[in-house]
């Protein structure tokens, strides 16, 4: 057992889903022709100005009041000021000592147990463009994407108060998950929308005070974050345990060869001169609007679990699977709205729908998927007939009804006729009747399964089963 | 008898509406006079194609009967800090040379939709950073009025075209007194509006919270005319207020009469040149002819205002100037070069030594450790000196001071002595700390000949009201430009009396 304590903070930057960047009217739009995205603005070009994207603020105060947190009325920009060839202006738009937002917290689970992360703030600002210094791109010279610069982020800063890589990681799954449940960040970590720095520190177990921290840099994967954290835990530990100091830096997490590397030390660290930005007013937030977009606030993941689970009588694992995009959960409260079966309807999007490519998650979709299920609910298709149905089903195609006519898929419920089908069945496998009356009665499963398969399967499935074992118990046709 | 490009633009308008003469004469007549003038050095790029295309187009629009308004083929010029889309911007800095304009900025195209005549761009203290205008990268400019003196700064390009008649007007930009000081050095009429009056997009930024573009022109009815043209909201700037612009000629015509004027006993203290504290009292003195009221007030913050001052303007150059870094435009230092190294050179090589100067007292007051002893001092200092402004407002319509307490000083004078030149602001950089209008126009001259200028000070938004008493004192001192003619553009300068 260590002696030590692992204290963790984690810094994510989110950035919002907004159509335009934070200070001018460029797309955002991933995937461009390398700076295709720019105007004077952007680049940093002489005697442009800012001026601020309400969208994006909607978006972060939308998500500080998800997270509970304290929304500032009256929030301040500030210039982060330092050189680097993909920060065009030569500082970074920022907010300093007056933020947007401030505490609130997130509960989550991780590894089966329920934690909870109290933020210190969340903040906006905008982002820097990105240097590329691949020679097989950019060979011996390096080229700067400005793109992605200007976009808006926020910067969701947790306490130090997390204990293990592995919540470090799954706090922020749960952060994604509620940010993208608000539809304010898509959370797409290839694309760095969503991107961490952790803050590490250890210190003797049952300690207090926090021990000296390395901040890591880079983590861009869920799994980036555990590995990073824990080989970070390990390195400080082992060092405390030769009896060396940890030396507070700024450590870069290199995924190549799973190791932190020194980046800067604390002596080289920035001196970034915040101050007040000139060219842009105080943020002020109109507390009636505010109060309108918490009001609009959809359910977040975690309430969304709980009603699933306990007005709908979904697992855990369901909930939990349909909560995780509110694309999914909206599709799924679209199809309950047409037909009430929710364990059905919760198997068939997450083994049928969400299997496809590119679901299509439109609620005319969602009809055709309960109606779906409601034919099988009542008997009118059995559930191998309903997958074939449903190879055939679109949002805007015929209903699974008229697909099941046209094709005369209509289950068989005819006494007689299923009645025949069995006896024929029972006939042609006369040892079956022997094994059976020997006791080894899953032959019967053996028997309707032939029945199924002489039916074209549409005989209803317990009919035939009933019918089975009534006749291999009568002997009838011995 | 003058020539076209000795009228004002009232002037040339006028004749202009009756048929005797054309845009493309006035343009001509500017485009000779500043080769007449090329010595004076206040143009760094002019534009003789573009310009006679623009007034072309100005005079078949007026042929046409659609004249669009008092500047429509009017030939002005502007600071090289402005930017015109496809014209070099220079800011007067080796860093820029070379840079061409990809956009105009917001009062370049009020100035174009108005149908004015751009000519071309003038020279100015690097970065607008100086008050002599001897801060170029591409030489000094010379004081019309005296070869051998300064034209004021740093908007001096400016100011000397408009005294030596190259530019019916022009735009400057006023940090501490960049339009102002100027204005009285050369003895035209410059106007610093409030802050956030006119938009400041597409004006290489100096120190954002002062900046501030406004016109200089022959006479206070051009201040007006140039200045109803580039005031406005603009969405592209945040700063600019939203507030309707009167329409300021039409206010020209009220008078003194019934107005207070204020004396801050604090701007007339020894060290003032007795002749410039002449020509104040005179001008005071016809104000008060003129049925203005005439009373003392006190801004006892004054002492702190150059300080104040300094530290604000150089913090925010520091950071507006980072991104001439020599990545994405500009000069670039030659070489295989690391990063840092590429930094160093371009910066080391790309900037005079008076915008390194405020960098580094920039970078110094807003860096860690210092930050609140001076940037947040400064700060609550701007507070005090607002205060101090509004109270006597709460006791007079305008302030009256001198411009500045001497005549044009020497070139090369000041040079060597940062401080002295820093004090060359003294009474001009309360306006723009309290982000009030000013105006300064012509008093009288000194014994040497020189221009004397009177500055007007007036609460936020009260451009209106400074216009009108800068009207009524020129009213008062007779219409005869000409007196205020440089003498090498008239051998019949003669010198302005100064009524009692």
């Amino acid at each position: 057992m260590t002696p030590w304590e692992p204290v963790i903070g984690l810094e994510v930057h989110a950035q919002l889903s907004t159509a335009s960047k934070l200070f001018c009217a460029c797309s955002t739009a991933f995937g461009a022709t390398a700076n295709a995205h720019t105007c004077e603005v952007c680049l940093g070009m002489p005697g442009a100005l800012p001026v601020l994207n309400r969208r994006a603020v909607e978006l972060a105060v939308r998500a500080a009041l998800a997270l509970g947190c304290d929304v500032r009325e009256r929030s301040q920009w500030s210039r982060k000021n330092y050189f680097y060839p993909d920060l065009p202006k030569g500082y970074q738009i920022s907010q300093f000592d007056k933020p947007l937002a401030i505490g609130g917290g997130l509960d989550f689970a991780s590894d089966g147990a329920w934690r909870s992360v109290r933020l210190c703030r969340i903040h906006m600002e905008e982002d820097a463009g990105k240097s590329i210094h691949d020679a097989a791109v950019a060979g011996t010279r390096s080229l700067v994407d400005f793109n992605r610069g200007g976009t808006p982020l926020i910067e969701i800063v947790s306490e130090p108060c997390l204990h293990s890589a592995v919540d470090a990681a799954a706090y922020m799954k749960a952060l994604r998950q509620v940010l993208r449940h608000l539809e304010v960040c898509d959370g797409n970590l290839e694309e760095g929308s969503l991107r961490c720095d952790a803050n590490v520190s250890l210190r003797p177990a049952g300690s207090a005070t926090l021990g000296t921290r390395t901040e890591l840099k880079n983590i861009n994967s869920f799994r980036f974050v555990r590995e990073a954290i824990e080989f970070e835990i390990a390195r400080q530990g082992q060092a405390l345990d030769a009896g060396e100091a940890v030396v507070q830096e700024t450590r870069l997490w290199d995924a190549d060869a799973r190791v932190t590397r020194s980046m800067r030390s604390k002596e080289e660290a920035h001196d970034y001169r915040y101050f007040p930005d000139p060219d842009l007013a105080d943020l002020v937030l109109d507390p009636n609007e505010v109060e309108r977009w918490r009001a609009a606030l959809p359910e977040l993941p975690a309430a969304k679990l709980t009603r699933y689970q306990h007005a709908f009588g979904l697992s855990e694992y369901d909930a939990r699977q349909l909560c995780l995009d509110a694309r999914v959960a909206a599709f799924f409260e679209a199809a309950l709205a047409t037909h009430h079966n929710a364990k059905a309807l919760a198997n068939w999007i997450q083994n049928e729908v969400l299997r496809q490519d590119a679901p299509d998650l439109s609620p005319a979709y969602a009809r055709q998927i309960a109606e779906l299920v409601a034919l099988i609910d009542d008997g009118t298709i059995s559930g191998k007939i309903a997958k074939e149905v449903f190879t055939e089903l679109s949002a805007q195609g015929p209903s699974p009804k008229e697909i099941v006519k046209r094709r005369g898929l209509t289950q068989v419920t005819d006494s007689d006729a299923l009645g025949a089908a069995v006896a024929t069945v029972v006939a042609a496998h006369p040892e079956a009747v022997v094994a059976y009356r020997s006791g080894k009665t899953n032959v019967a499963g053996f028997l309707v399964g032939q029945v199924m398969k002489a039916t074209g399967g549409k005989a209803n499935p317990k009919q035939v089963s009933a019918l089975v074992i009534a006749a291999l118990s009568t002997g009838r046709h011995e | 008898m003058t020539t076209l490009c000795d009228k004002t633009i009232h002037e040339l308008g006028a004749l202009l509406g009756k048929g005797e003469a054309s845009s493309v004469e006035a343009t001509r007549a500017c485009l000779l006079r500043l080769e007449e003038t090329r010595h004076h050095n206040a143009y760094l790029h002019v534009d003789p194609k573009g310009a006679l295309t623009a007034a072309k187009e100005a005079d078949l629009r007026r042929a046409a009967g659609e004249p669009r308004g008092p500047l429509d083929g009017v030939p002005v010029a502007l600071k090289d800090n402005m930017l015109v889309a496809g014209l070099p911007t220079t800011c007067a800095s080796h860093m820029l040379e070379g840079f061409i304009a990809p956009y105009d900025a917001t009062v370049v195209r009020k100035l174009k939709a108005a149908g004015a005549v751009l000519l071309g761009k003038l020279n100015m203290d690097e970065f607008a950073m100086g008050s002599s205008s001897e801060h170029s990268h591409f030489g000094p400019v010379q004081n019309p009025w005296d070869p051998a003196r300064v034209p004021g700064g740093s908007s001096g390009g400016s100011a000397a075209a408009v005294a030596a008649g190259s530019a019916f007007a022009a735009l400057g930009t006023d940090t501490g007194g960049s339009i102002r000081q100027p204005a009285a050095f050369c003895g035209v009429v410059g106007c610093k509006p409030t802050y956030s009056r006119v938009s400041r997009y597409g004006v290489v930024a100096f120190a954002s919270s002062l900046d501030q573009v406004g016109p200089l022109s022959k006479d206070v009815t051009d201040c007006a005319l140039m200045l109803e043209v580039i005031a406005g909201h603009d969405e592209k700037d945040s700063t600019s207020a939203a507030a309707p612009v009167p329409s300021y000629s039409a206010a020209l015509k009220g008078g003194v009469r019934g107005l207070r004027l204020g004396l801050p006993q604090e701007y007339f203290i020894e060290g003032i040149d007795p002749e410039v504290r002449a020509a104040i009292d005179a001008a005071v003195a016809t104000w008060r002819g003129l049925g203005a009221e005439v009373v003392a007030v006190s801004l006892p913050t004054t002492d702190y205002a150059i300080a104040c001052y300094y530290l604000l303007c150089t913090a925010e150059a520091s950071s507006n100037l980072a991104r001439f870094d020599g990545v994405r435009y500009g000069r670039r230092a030659a070489g295989d070069l690391g990063l840092r190294e590429m930094y160093g050179a371009t910066r080391a090589a790309g900037f005079g030594q008076e915008v390194k100067r405020r960098i580094m007292l920039g970078t110094y007051v807003l860096s860690a450790g210092y930050y609140d002893a001076y940037y947040k001092k400064a700060q609550a200092v701007r507070t005090l000196v607002q205060r101090d402004f509004a109270a006597a407002f709460a006791t007079c319509d305008a302030l009256v001071t001198p411009t500045t307490p001497t005549t044009a000083f020497a070139l090369g004078e000041r040079l060597a002595d940062p401080m002295t030149m820093y004090l060359a602001d003294v009474f001009t950089v309360g306006a723009n700390i309290a982000g009030l209008p000013g105006l300064s126009l012509p008093c009288g001259q000194g014994s040497t000949g020189l221009p004397i200028g009177v500055q007007i000070l007036g609460p936020h938004f009260a451009e209106a009201t400074l216009l009108r008493i800068g009207r009524a004192l020129e009213l008062a001192c007779g219409e005869d430009r000409v007196r205020r003619l440089p003498p090498r553009a008239s051998a019949r300068a003669s010198v302005l009396g100064v009524p009692a």
